[in-house]
């Protein structure tokens, strides 16, 4: 094994001088307390390695020991329900107070195996030999990418560890393979597949300006930037909990501890809307928290997207919330301004737009080795400075995702939750989508969807020359206008993370809410047309409810709907009527 | 624990407060070290970087009067520490944990890491109970609950040093529990006039024998600004996590402390980031503020109220917003409320407490309470939206609703956000619900119908 003795060390990077092979990206164990450390540079007798964990007391003369293996974490299905950190090792319990470095005793859990192939069985790369026995999604064993064979012996039905050997195969040329339930993986290499193949369907986040406006694909890719207090993490969080993927991997990358306490505490507690299981059962948590080592940020974005990875490989649809990609890119910025490497824009390195490109690119729906359909979507968000989206990491992310969700902060001050600009924002992927919500029985999504664009733009528009010229002075079908889109905004986009009803929405019920606020709209213009007034109008009780439509009309409510689209034809008839009685 | 070393002439060159030293010992990084001039006086410093046999040593202290061969270096062998005892409260220290009142040391039961460990994130528990501060745009508003962070954003002249000693004399828990407080007082770079400001009103409360204070003065050299805050949350989580009791710590001027790190940081030569601050700003920051927090199985609670002035007022410069990336919310102090003469000159709309729903409404404040606070929200977002527009063509083009938003918006600044003395949250809510009833209920679509009816409607017919 390839040693190295330190010379040089400041913060988290240190220079050692080497005996033996290294290589760029090989992970490293540094010091007495064995802290892991990657190489990120060689040169002749010396390397270079950041070292993701406390240097605190490291000192010139202290022993660096090769792996002889890149950056790899232990992926298995075991690694679900659990809280990690950057580098994939579980947190210590609830009975160690306070995280320091080294690495942490592993509990040994047992998982219950149930074999799927057979002795004699011919396994290729990702092929499924056995699958584990558990509530929540279906989870398999998998052989190893690279590896394939013949079954020589498999475990009978039983619990194991995770790290047993339970199959062991033998290729043509005699080469023996043990198998454990789960399998090492480099962080920074994308995991194989088939295919890529394009999308078809949404994500279905279950949040109406999502799903609506600016939906997702699965295996598309979303950014969500936003300045601070404008609701990336409450919405990040309503999507893990309600968005209708298999797995959610939600990494905290250089954020606040008590939001991680936060998910901890309430995702065992809340339900999957579509299985009736407990979230936590769906979930792998990564969390590096902001006071946490600044080097095992960078990596724990790498570390989580292998992680979607893995299950995706299983035949799972995985959604990826990564909070906040702009912590990362600054952990790449300081251990770039530690190597005295040359800085680009606001100091980032020249290489962050590559880096971001490799991460966002990992986002995919393919055909899997075992030939199963899987996907990895990836929702980022980003914090810029300021809020200002001109800044580098926003603007380049912007290059590589498809779905834009710009969070507003005069929206967030006003508590317009989800703080989402409508007209920033934007989704790429409509067209392909409208045939999904056609075979979900909503043929007219495409036309709604632009018209409350169109509404919200000409809002956009009149309330600025309502500036100049007084509300009044304005015509009166611009003034239903005005108040079509206020109604739009409160009765359909406004949705409270918080409100039992209304904090999951699913497609029909959306579709069912835009159907009644069309209805009105059209109505209103009959009415207007009739001759009434727009303040009369304003007036009807309907448009009360209307306006409250995501705590009236819960889930699962035909009468409910009947009752208000009757509603709806009453009033605004009453008032056509009325409005001829005083023409004449 | 190694014995101390020291080394003697082996000082080779001093640039700003950094020594580059000839090192002869093994010693590790960031280990802590005594410098002893000729003239026997000590200063703190640390190893900042480690070569075979370099070492450079960041003297927290002014360097004058440091010579080559007369320098003095003690190595300690381990991290600067903060020696912790009983003895804390009602005690005075400097910028670096040494009694600035007269007093004897205090004797040590632990010696503390002065950088702390961050807490594990599955040993946190949930920041829950509400914290009456008896202010009515925090409490009703912007809730503040044990283990937040929740700082004040303030421009230069406006009230926050009132405004944090109030709270400190009067935050409680509701229902009477108080358990064991205290309040650590920290002062980064502050003059010596508002020390003593904060001195007095508390000793003037009866609170001086719960507080302990750490004051860093203007005139004290910049790197050591950057260890007070380390010093005195250390005391804080022996207070908290050793001693059981609920802190309240009161950090001010963090802008002070910001403007340390930049300077500390061009003297290293580090390659700067926004505005010349240190692109490490955000993790440095995060390593102060993420210590405040509530831990499962362990009594007390560290709550942090850091103040910051905004350099140009602006909220969008380095020091507040990296601030408001971590901290959960922030108040935002407005000059124009001041010059209104409203106190405390609260701006409502940008304030934000993130953990709000966690601590308020149904079995925690009272269940009307969420609802009631984001339709004030709303509807003074409208207010403040129609008052620009009244401000370009007058009241004459508004319509009814407009105008009525306008009346509401002008007496939410007179009557809730302006404050005399105390108000408990019943009395803050009473006035919020007084407020609404000057809108059409048509509008107030942020409340049920029952709250409607129970709130608005009936008592409206009353009237």
């Amino acid at each position: 094994m390839s040693t190295a003795a330190i010379h040089w060390v400041g913060g988290p990077v240190l220079r050692a001088d080497v005996e033996g092979q290294f290589h760029v990206h090989e992970a490293i164990s540094v010091g007495a307390k064995a802290l892991l450390g990657e190489v990120i540079q060689l040169d002749g007798e010396q390397l270079v390695a950041q070292v993701y964990e406390d240097t605190t007391g490291l000192k010139p003369g202290d022993p660096v020991t090769g792996t002889g293996l890149p950056l790899s974490v232990p992926l298995g299905p075991g690694l679900l329900g659990r809280i990690l950190d950057g580098l994939l090792r579980p947190l210590a319990d609830e009975s160690v107070h306070f995280y320091a470095a080294g690495s942490v005793e592993q509990q040994a859990e047992l998982l219950h195996f149930i074999p799927i192939a057979e002795k004699g069985d011919k396994l290729s790369a990702g092929d499924f030999f056995g699958r584990i026995q558990r509530e929540g999604p279906a989870l398999r064993c998998l052989t190893p990418p690279g590896i394939s064979g013949k079954v020589v012996s498999i475990v009978s039905e039983g619990d194991y560890p995770e790290s047993e050997i339970v199959c062991t195969l033998s290729d043509k040329d005699g080469q023996r393979y043990e198998l454990s339930m789960g399998h090492i993986w480099p962080v920074r290499r994308p995991r194989p597949v088939q295919q890529r193949i394009s999308p078809e369907a949404p994500m279905v986040t279950g949040q109406r300006i999502l799903d609506t406006l600016f939906p997702v694909a699965r295996g598309g890719r979303a950014a969500l930037p936003g300045g601070f207090g404008t609701g990336k993490t409450v919405l990040q969080e309503s999507l893990a909990k309600w968005c209708d993927a298999d797995v959610i991997v939600y990494v905290g990358c250089g954020e606040r501890g008590n939001e991680m306490a936060e998910v901890l505490d309430e995702f065992p507690g809340l339900e999957d809307p579509r299985t009736g299981r407990p979230l936590m059962e769906r979930t792998v948590i990564i969390a590096n928290t902001s006071n946490m080592p600044v080097a095992a940020r960078e990596a724990s974005i790498y570390t989580a997207i292998t992680v979607a990875e893995y299950f995706r490989d299983m035949g799972l649809h995985v959604a990826l919330m990564a909070d906040s990609t702009s912590r990362w890119a600054e952990a790449l910025r300081e251990v770039s301004g530690r190597l005295g490497e040359l800085p680009g824009e606001s100091g980032y390195p020249a290489y962050l737009a590559s880096r971001l490109a490799e991460f966002y690119e990992r986002a995919a729906r393919v055909r899997t080795l075992s030939g199963d359909e899987g996907s990895v979507t990836i929702i980022g968000a980003v914090s810029p400075p300021a809020g200002d989206f001109s800044e580098p990491v926003t603007s380049h992310t912007k290059r590589y995702v498809r779905s834009f969700w710009a969070l507003d902060r005069a929206r967030a001050q006003a508590r317009f939750y989800p703080a989402i600009h409508p007209l920033v924002s934007y989704a790429e992927d409509v067209d392909t989508l409208a045939r999904w919500w056609q075979i979900q029985g909503n043929p007219d999504w495409r036309d709604h969807r632009q018209r409350i664009l169109t509404l919200l733009e000409q809002q956009e528009k009149l309330e600025r020359m309502a500036r100049i010229v007084g509300k009044d002075a304005l015509p009166d079908e611009q003034q239903l206008t005005l108040m079509c889109a206020e109604l739009m905004n409160e009765g359909f986009l406004y949705q409270s993370s918080f409100s039992p009803i209304d904090r999951y929405c699913s497609p029909e019920r959306q579709s069912a809410m835009l159907r009644l606020l069309m209805h009105f709209i059209d109505r209103a213009g009959d009415a207007l047309t009739a001759g009434a007034r727009p303040e009369s109008i304003g007036e009807v009780a309907v448009l009360r409810r209307l306006r409250r439509l995501g705590e009236e009309l819960p889930e699962d409510s035909p009468d409910e709907f009947t009752r208000l689209w009757s509603a709806i034809d009453r009033e605004l008839a009453e008032l056509e009527t009325g409005g001829q009685d005083d023409a004449r | 624990m190694r014995g101390d070393l020291t080394l003697r002439g082996a000082v080779r060159r001093i640039e700003g407060p950094l020594l580059y030293v000839r090192r002869s010992a093994s010693v590790g990084l960031n280990e802590a070290v005594q410098i002893i001039d000729k003239d026997g006086h000590q200063r703190v410093g640390r190893i900042a970087a480690l070569d075979e046999d370099k070492m450079v040593i960041e003297v927290l202290e002014s360097t004058t009067g440091l010579g080559l061969d007369d320098t003095l270096i003690r190595l300690r062998a381990e991290p600067l520490v903060f020696a912790v005892g009983p003895g804390l409260m009602g005690r005075i220290f400097d910028s670096v944990g040494r009694p600035l009142d007269g007093g004897p040391p205090v004797p040590a039961r632990r010696r503390m890491r002065i950088d702390g460990l961050a807490i594990n994130p599955t040993a946190r528990a949930l920041p829950r109970d509400f914290i009456e501060t008896t202010v009515s745009t925090i409490d009703l508003m912007n809730s503040l609950v044990r283990g937040q962070k929740l700082p004040l954003f303030s421009c230069g002249g406006l009230p926050h040093d009132r405004m944090a000693t109030e709270i400190a004399q009067r935050a409680r828990l509701r229902g009477g529990a108080a358990g064991e407080f205290a309040i650590v007082f920290v002062g980064i770079g502050v003059p010596h006039d508002t020390a003593e400001a904060f001195r007095s009103a508390m000793e003037s409360s009866g609170a001086l024998e719960h507080t302990v204070m750490f004051l860093n003065r203007a005139d004290e050299p910049s790197t050591q600004r950057l260890l007070t805050p380390r010093y005195a949350l250390t005391a804080a989580e022996y207070l908290a996590f050793d001693e059981g009791r609920h802190v309240l710590v009161i950090i001010t001027d963090m802008t002070n402390y910001c403007e340390a790190l930049r300077e500390v940081s061009a003297s290293h030569g580090e390659i700067p980031s926004r505005k010349g601050y240190p692109g490490y700003m955000y993790s440095d920051l995060a390593t102060l503020y993420e210590r405040a927090g509530c831990i499962k199985g362990l009594q007390g609670t560290v709550t942090q109220l850091p103040i910051l002035t905004m350099p140009g007022d602006d909220i969008g410069h380095p020091i507040p917003d990296l601030t408001g990336y971590i901290t959960e919310g922030q108040i935002v102090l407005g000059r124009d409320l001041d010059r209104k003469g409203v106190y405390p000159p609260v701006s409502v709309l940008p304030s934000l407490s993130r953990l709000m729903d966690n601590g308020t409404g149904e079995g925690y404040t009272h269940k009307d309470h969420p609802n009631l606070a984001h339709q004030l929200f709303a509807a003074y977002a409208r207010a403040t939206r129609v008052r620009v527009l009244a401000s370009v063509m007058g009241m004459e083009g508004l319509s009814d609703t407009d105008k009525r938003y306008l009346r509401f918006g002008e007496m939410f600044e007179v009557d809730l956000v302006n404050q005399s003395g105390p108000r408990t949250l019943e009395e803050s809510m009473e006035i919020g619900w007084r407020l609404l009833k000057v809108l059409p209920a048509v509008e107030l679509s942020r409340l049920s119908d029952a709250q409607i009816e129970r709130y608005i409607d009936e008592e409206a017919t009353v009237a």
